[in-house]
């Protein structure tokens, strides 16, 4: 038998759970403190022994290479790194929203095949998904690269879509619009369409909850907002044109031309977010018990209203916050594109600009902070949603 | 009075079985689904017939390479370079070690299966990885010593994905205990590492690791690039890891944090003892479907300069003697990559199934 007296007063500082709290974060803090000391110390002592400069200075100076894809106003021998950061920035927010859009359209192509009644569509769309989720992304952004668009032809082979449309090994070319004077009024009436459709929501639902009378929303807001513009269009006096893309010796003059790398990042990052996406829209969509279908039938309910008034309000509140991290993933996955040599962010900044200047230090915290913030942008705008999308209980 | 005799047995009507029927229901009810039908087959024309046709029919699956005439995948490549694509560039009279490393790992997991005491079972468990990595990299008991450099090939991508997920683990549960804690300072720390890693990609952790690391220790303390990429992936997947266990903890009913402080057993005993098995038993298929993940993300280490299976196909197409067979090594990567993947997402939905009691 134990027969060891167990102190029973406990008096001891330590044996109060609240201090002892305290003394633990304590000695937390002070570890994390010292091992911090401890890493900045030598980090100094390494950066002075190898000669390194500190500061943000470097971003005044001048850069001096070529980007192969560049958004703004770019030139090899003036611009600094600075503008070095902008352009990966804006090409990194270019193929994350391209990305977006086209892994939202087939995910939710998918999503919707893999729950239809058709035996084929239903096991073809699981198998996409069963496919191409489990094969890593890098894995498939190199054979698209390396193997699909590398087997293009040569520009003078082109394949040619209605002669305005190219497709070679250097890339995709589409006819590149020009905006003449005027076409700044087309732009204004769109923006007036948007806020009249604006306008008109509020009202219908205010309609609705006095005299429960449906408005067509969805097609008058759609007649407005492509009519407006094109009836401008038209009265300012069609000043939008095309430079189509021409065949001029070895390679094409004109038009708007898509580098292979963006290609080859764009295919690879929406096929394969598309299939979260497409699991995330069925697992909603699921989610939303039978009984509510099957009620809203019993009340006579047309099958597209049961859709858009039953079903989809539930299976949204589902889907809609996976989906969002899914757009998060896209966005930190096309950092990949360094791998191909896309000019992204990580590849000119982290990449090109580190072996250049040789700040690390400063170098990956700026890439990083960029991430942080699109993901704490991205974090902030679903807590929103799912604030809004909470159910209100009484 | 009416009399009732039994009606014979009648067969079912020939419309409502066989395959017609089937046919009838799900591939041609109506106009829009006949149509889809049409779509999907004409889909599966232009897919799988070349598929096969490439990768099996008109395949070349010995020889040399003068005597390819097929039009289909040249398999012989893959078999002329398999070793490669395993092993790297680890010497070949040394590879039964990396091999004895596999049946070992069999073995042990036949072990922890068999073997009843707890004990005995930690003490195996603490013993293995060392065991392992004597055999691999040598240097002990008068083994050759194998440099990391010369570590390649899919013994790399299972190694970095092991020591991933085991080293990661618990770093990731203390995370996640600590996010759950009272502590504000503590909690305040925890969540700031979890937020912070899970916010950037892993790319530029491995940049972190491998360029700005070596910068933080003292000349004399030496990280080769395997270390720096495995201490950055160990701390990737640790916060994903601590995301998925607090998702557990967040699980489990107040009352048994209540019964084990009644009970009065200390914080760590409650933990251990009652909280956190019932907490990492829910979150498994979570668990399972992060280590996927972090498989899939092994890959990545080629961008910093390892080389893992990925890297090989690349490496091996820059033999002079075997140039343009890329293809053939993706498609062999990829095989290698479903199978492991997909076996674990089927083993991880088998248990989500097992757990799930609800009708």
């Amino acid at each position: 038998m134990n027969n060891k007296q167990l102190p029973i007063d406990g008096k001891g500082f330590l044996n109060n759970p609240q201090h002892r709290a305290v003394f633990f974060q304590i000695i937390a803090l002070i570890a994390v403190i010292l091992c911090a000391f401890y890493f900045a110390n030598n980090m100094f002592d390494n950066i002075e022994k190898r000669g390194i400069t500190t500061g943000f200075s470097f971003l005044d100076n001048t850069a001096g290479f070529g980007i192969s894809q560049t958004l703004t106003n770019y030139d090899d021998g003036t611009s600094t790194y600075f503008d070095v950061f902008i352009v990966g920035l804006l090409n990194t927010l270019l193929v994350s929203i391209l990305g977006i859009i086209f892994a939202s359209i087939l995910g939710l192509l998918v999503g919707i095949g893999r729950l239809s009644n058709n035996f084929l569509i239903s096991k073809l769309s699981l198998i996409y998904i069963e496919t191409f989720r489990n094969i890593p992304i890098l894995l498939q952004i190199l054979f698209w690269y390396n193997v699909v668009l590398a087997a293009l032809p040569s520009p003078r082979q082109s394949m040619n879509y209605l002669d305005s449309v190219f497709l070679n090994n250097r890339g995709l070319l589409i006819p590149e619009p020009i905006f003449e004077s005027g076409s700044s009024a087309i732009l204004i009436s769109f923006i007036i369409a948007v806020a009249a459709v604006f306008y008109l929501t509020r009202w219908s639902r205010k309609r609705h909850d006095k005299t429960g009378e449906e408005f067509p929303l969805i097609k008058v807001s759609l007649a407005i907002l492509i009519l407006a513009p094109t009836l401008v269009y038209f009265i300012v006096g069609q000043p939008i044109s095309a430079v189509y893309p021409e065949l001029k010796g070895f390679n094409f003059r004109g038009g708007l031309a898509i580098i292979p790398e963006l290609l080859a990042l764009l295919f690879a990052l929406s096929i394969y977010t598309a299939t979260y996406i497409a699991e995330a829209v069925r697992a909603g969509i699921e989610a939303v018990p039978k009984g509510q279908k099957e009620a809203a039938k019993a009340l006579g309910l047309k099958d597209h209203i049961i859709l858009s008034k039953v079903v989809l309000p539930q299976a949204l509140r589902v889907i809609i916050p996976p989906v969002i991290n899914q757009f998060l993933n896209l966005t930190k996955n096309s950092s990949l594109a360094t791998a191909i040599g896309y000019p992204e962010l990580v590849t000119l900044f982290s990449g090109t600009t580190l072996n250049q200047v040789g700040q690390a230090i400063e170098i990956i915290l700026m890439t990083m902070a960029v991430y942080l913030t699109i993901s704490i942008v991205i974090s902030l705008l679903l807590n929103w949603v799912n604030a809004k999308m909470a159910i209100k209980g009484r | 009075m009416a009399t009732y005799t039994m009606k014979e047995a009648k067969p079912a009507p020939s419309g409502s079985k066989g395959i017609i029927f089937w046919l009838k229901t799900n591939l041609f009810s109506d106009v829009r689904n006949s149509l889809l039908s049409l779509v999907g087959l004409y889909l599966i024309y232009l897919t799988i017939p070349p598929l096969l046709n490439w990768m099996i029919f008109d395949a070349t699956w010995s020889g040399t390479q003068d005597e390819v005439v097929n039009s289909g995948a040249r398999w012989i490549f893959i078999i002329e370079k398999f070793d490669q694509f395993i092993y790297g560039f680890y010497p070949e009279h040394l590879h039964w070690r990396p091999n004895l490393v596999a049946m070992l790992c069999v073995a042990f997991l036949i072990a922890l299966k068999v073997l009843k005491n707890n004990k005995s079972k930690i003490v195996l468990m603490l013993l293995f990885p060392f065991v392992c990595f004597i055999l691999i990299s040598g240097g002990w008991f008068g083994l050759e010593t194998v440099e990391t450099e010369k570590w390649g090939g899919l013994m790399l991508t299972i190694l970095v994905a092991a020591v991933g997920i085991i080293a990661s683990f618990p770093i990731g549960i203390v995370l996640a205990l600590g996010r759950q804690s009272d502590m504000p300072i503590l909690r305040t720390l925890c969540i700031g590492f979890i937020e912070f890693v899970r916010g950037v990609p892993l790319i530029t952790i491995l940049f972190m690791a491998s360029v700005v690391l070596p910068l933080f220790f003292h000349d004399g303390i030496e990280f080769d690039k395997l270390l720096r990429a495995l201490i950055g992936i160990t701390l990737f997947q640790a916060a994903y890891i601590a995301e998925v266990v607090r998702g557990g903890l967040q699980a489990i009913p107040k009352g048994q944090y209540e019964a084990s402080e009644a009970l009065g057993l200390s914080y760590w005993q409650g933990m251990i003892l009652i909280i956190l098995p019932q907490a990492l038993k829910i979150s498994i298929p979570n668990l399972v479907g992060s280590f996927i993940s972090l498989f899939k993300d092994t890959t990545l280490v080629l961008i910093i300069g390892l080389f893992d299976i990925l890297a090989m196909v690349t490496l091996t197409n820059s033999d002079t003697n075997w140039l343009g067979y890329e293809v053939e090594g993706y498609v062999f990567v990829t095989l290698i990559y479903w199978v492991c993947c997909f076996t674990m997402s089927q083993y991880s939905k088998s248990i989500e199934r097992k757990f799930n009691t609800e009708h």
